[in-house]
């Protein structure tokens, strides 16, 4: 089904922690605040991209 | 003179105080999370300093160390290095590189005289010229050797700088307000009875 070797993901994995939280830390102060807003982000942009990894399979199986 | 510009915010019921916050912001720029320590928010700055250098390094080590380099040549227009240059210091041998290599091109020919060495074992040095797209050169000779790693590491360090603009702007101004969207239901404050959630700053002395 991938046309990469999976192990090419793991790059997703420093660049979504740094993303997110840098995304709540410019959004709260409070440091929980901060880890949670990082959580959502971190899921948000994760369910994003699997959405659109569903529909690019999908697409791919009906070609 | 003295300023008498406000530089006290209230956030989330924590006041904060951005001190002189040009400064905050250019040592921001300098090294990530350094303007957030100058201000006395510690574990903010030390969040960025973490976060933003190690993808920044990590971009830099995964693209063999060539990935980062100033150069607007035809044929080589590094405009990533425009956004590499987010995170400051870090990316600022990049331009000693590039003057070097600069004065030792010919600007006719587009060639780069065989006496020309980069300094520092060619650390952030750009590519030897000329570099052409229908012919193999160092640029390409960088790809090869590091496969999708090059890519990467050109993203992972466009990415860091990037973030870093955010983190100038939250030393500067203080953090972003929640857009409505992005609140839950119950978070939302009741904008008739409550105080605003990120006040202006106040009236110094």
């Amino acid at each position: 089904m991938l046309s990469i070797s999976p192990t090419y993901l793991l790059y997703y994995l420093p660049l979504i922690v740094t993303i997110s939280l840098v995304f709540g830390g410019t959004r709260h102060e409070d440091t929980t605040k901060v880890i949670q807003h990082a959580w959502q982000t971190g899921r948000w942009i994760t369910g994003f991209m699997l959405i659109i990894f569903a529909v690019l399979c999908l697409m791919a199986w009906l070609i | 003179m003295a300023s008498s510009e406000a530089t006290t915010i209230d956030v989330e019921g924590q006041i904060i105080d951005l001190k002189n916050r040009n400064l905050a912001a250019f040592l921001s720029w300098l090294v990530p999370g350094l303007g957030h320590m100058y201000q006395g928010r510690m574990t903010k700055g030390c969040i960025f300093l973490v976060c933003i250098l190690s993808a920044w390094i990590l971009g830099f080590a995964l693209g063999g160390g060539h990935v980062v380099y100033a150069s607007w040549v035809p044929g080589d227009r590094r405009w990533h290095y425009f956004l590499q240059a987010g995170v400051g210091a870090l990316a600022m041998p990049a331009l000693v590189q590039g003057n070097r290599m600069r004065k030792a091109t010919d600007p006719d020919t587009g060639y780069t005289a065989r006496s020309y060495t980069p300094l520092w074992g060619g650390f952030m040095a750009p590519p030897y010229r000329r570099v052409l797209e229908s012919e193999a050169d160092e640029v390409s000779a960088w790809y090869a050797r590091r496969g999708a790693g090059y890519e990467m590491g050109t993203w992972y360090t466009v990415i860091a700088g990037l973030l870093n603009i955010l983190v100038i702007y939250d030393a500067f101004g203080g953090p972003l307000a929640v857009p409505i969207s992005g609140r839950r239901k119950d978070e939302t404050p009741d904008l008739e009875h409550s105080e605003p959630e990120h006040s202006a700053p106040e009236q110094g002395d």
